[in-house]
């Protein structure tokens, strides 16, 4: 899939990083409106926050709703109305309500245009590795992780570049136990918007960083978008 | 299926549930879980289980306790490991229950295809990860896709929010989650309503389960909305 942006590459005048409200921003900035969107759990929930009523935008979540709304007030908590993490949530006027299998085959059919989940590694490839920290006496759990990366018009990441001990998350190969192969399109992070795909990874546009930088800090040959 | 029983208790609705039974429960953590089922379950005695659902148990809620008290021999499930799953943790570090994990969306399929009739089925969810090493795959159409089989049970234990005088039911929200799909692949499916009403009062264009799949209903008053007091958060 091609990108479709209307900043352009390199462009971006930021001198520093953005902060996770920022990045949340900017992942919303490039979904089209009238979109059926999954937020996966985690970062990728705050990009709602930035989904500005008025552009269709219309929010699935996984567990069996399209239509979701924002967290309830204390006294209106439902505990029959919750998100994919189990977290309370609204029910916006228009919303629907359908078992889990309709709700994966929404997925898998091709009907969600853009799912937005968090990664633990993206290689420049596009295989994602989000599910397992791969820690040998780790309880396992997959979730919907598996279909969400594969099923979606538009799968896209939204992370932050390094690790907590600073090592990258973009790689040029995943070691982690993978989710999907070759199912990320598009990498958003705090210093940069990076394509990936068949084509490698391709620098979108930089944030208080320069493409040479990029390259040192991840250890990887950076393409550009045209 | 013969017609819907209507049973005073959720024992009586539960009845007899073999050792070794595979029993599918419904439920997205606490959200539709059939509280007084499970915990009919644990008063009726069957061990050996292999429980099918989506988590493993929250806190002490029934179904944790079903496994703490080792009566869970396999758990299928997509996502096990939750803040307060204390109790499937132990049991699974211990090697005392085993684990098939499966991606939510080919758990939900798999047994959408057993209530169907569908013999196997190929879906790209998983291609290329350590939870499809061994199955068979294909290329179909260009995309690679992993083999899978449905999963049916010997019985279903879903709750729903009302229930007709012929089994017809009609959910809440997202509680419903499993319990459409869950009903139609066991071989006798419990449900557990809030209310029960006039066969007639639901209307048939908002029917959800048609009553042919369900064969025990049991009113608990108040078994929708909140009844199971359980949260994600440890208590």
């Amino acid at each position: 899939m091609t990108a479709t942006d209307t900043s352009g590459p390199h462009t971006s005048g930021r001198r520093a990083p953005l902060t996770k409200a920022e990045i949340a921003a900017r992942v919303a900035a490039d979904i089209p409106a009238g979109s059926y969107v999954n937020l996966g759990i985690g970062l990728p929930t705050l990009v709602a926050d930035h989904l500005a009523t008025g552009r269709g935008i219309t929010l699935h979540t996984e567990n069996g709703m399209l239509g979701m709304g924002p967290s309830p007030e204390p006294d209106d908590v439902d505990p029959d109305l919750v998100n994919a993490g189990k977290i309370p949530v609204t029910e916006l006027p228009g919303a629907s309500y359908f078992h889990q299998a309709d709700s994966f085959a929404m997925m898998r059919g091709g009907h969600i245009d853009v799912c937005v989940l968090g990664a633990f590694q993206v290689s420049t490839s596009g295989d994602l590795a989000n599910w397992s920290t791969g820690a040998p006496d780790a309880v396992p759990a997959v979730g919907g992780a598996m279909d969400l990366a594969i099923g979606a018009r538009r799968t896209v990441v939204m992370m932050t570049l390094l690790t907590k001990d600073s090592r990258p998350k973009l790689v040029e190969r995943c070691t982690l136990p993978l989710t999907g192969v070759g199912c990320v399109s598009r990498i958003y992070t705090e210093l940069a918007v990076i394509d990936v795909g068949i084509d490698g990874a391709r620098v979108v546009e930089l944030f208080g960083t320069t493409h040479g930088e990029l390259e040192d800090m991840l250890g990887l040959k950076l393409g550009r978008t045209r | 299926m013969s017609a819907a029983r209507f049973a005073k208790s959720a024992l009586e609705a539960l009845g007899d549930v073999a050792d070794g039974a595979t029993v599918m429960i419904g439920g997205f953590g606490p959200a539709g879980q059939p509280t007084d089922l499970v915990e009919a379950l644990l008063e009726q005695g069957a061990s050996g289980l292999v429980v099918v659902s989506n988590n493993a148990g929250n806190g002490d809620d029934p179904l944790a306790r079903l496994i703490q008290r080792g009566r869970v021999a396999k758990m299928v499930c997509s996502f096990p490991r939750q803040v307060d799953s204390w109790h499937f943790d132990a049991a699974y570090r211990s090697g005392q229950v085993e684990l098939e994990l499966v991606p939510q969306g080919n758990l939900a399929e798999r047994i959408r295809a057993a209530g169907a009739g569908i013999g196997a089925f190929y879906t790209p969810t998983g291609f290329g990860t350590p939870l499809a090493e061994g199955k068979e795959h294909r290329r179909i159409s260009g995309v690679d896709q992993v083999l899978e089989y449905p999963i049916h049970a010997d019985v279903a234990l879903v709750r729903a929010d009302r229930a007709d005088g012929v089994g017809n039911l009609v959910y809440r929200k997202t509680a419903r989650n499993f319990g459409p799909i869950m009903v139609t692949a066991a071989r006798r499916a419990v449900v557990q309503v809030r209310e029960v009403v006039p066969t007639g009062a639901l209307d048939p264009e908002a029917v959800v389960t048609p009553g042919i799949y369900v064969d025990a209903v049991v009113e608990i008053a108040g078994s929708a909305r909140g009844a199971t007091g359980a949260t994600e958060e440890p208590a």
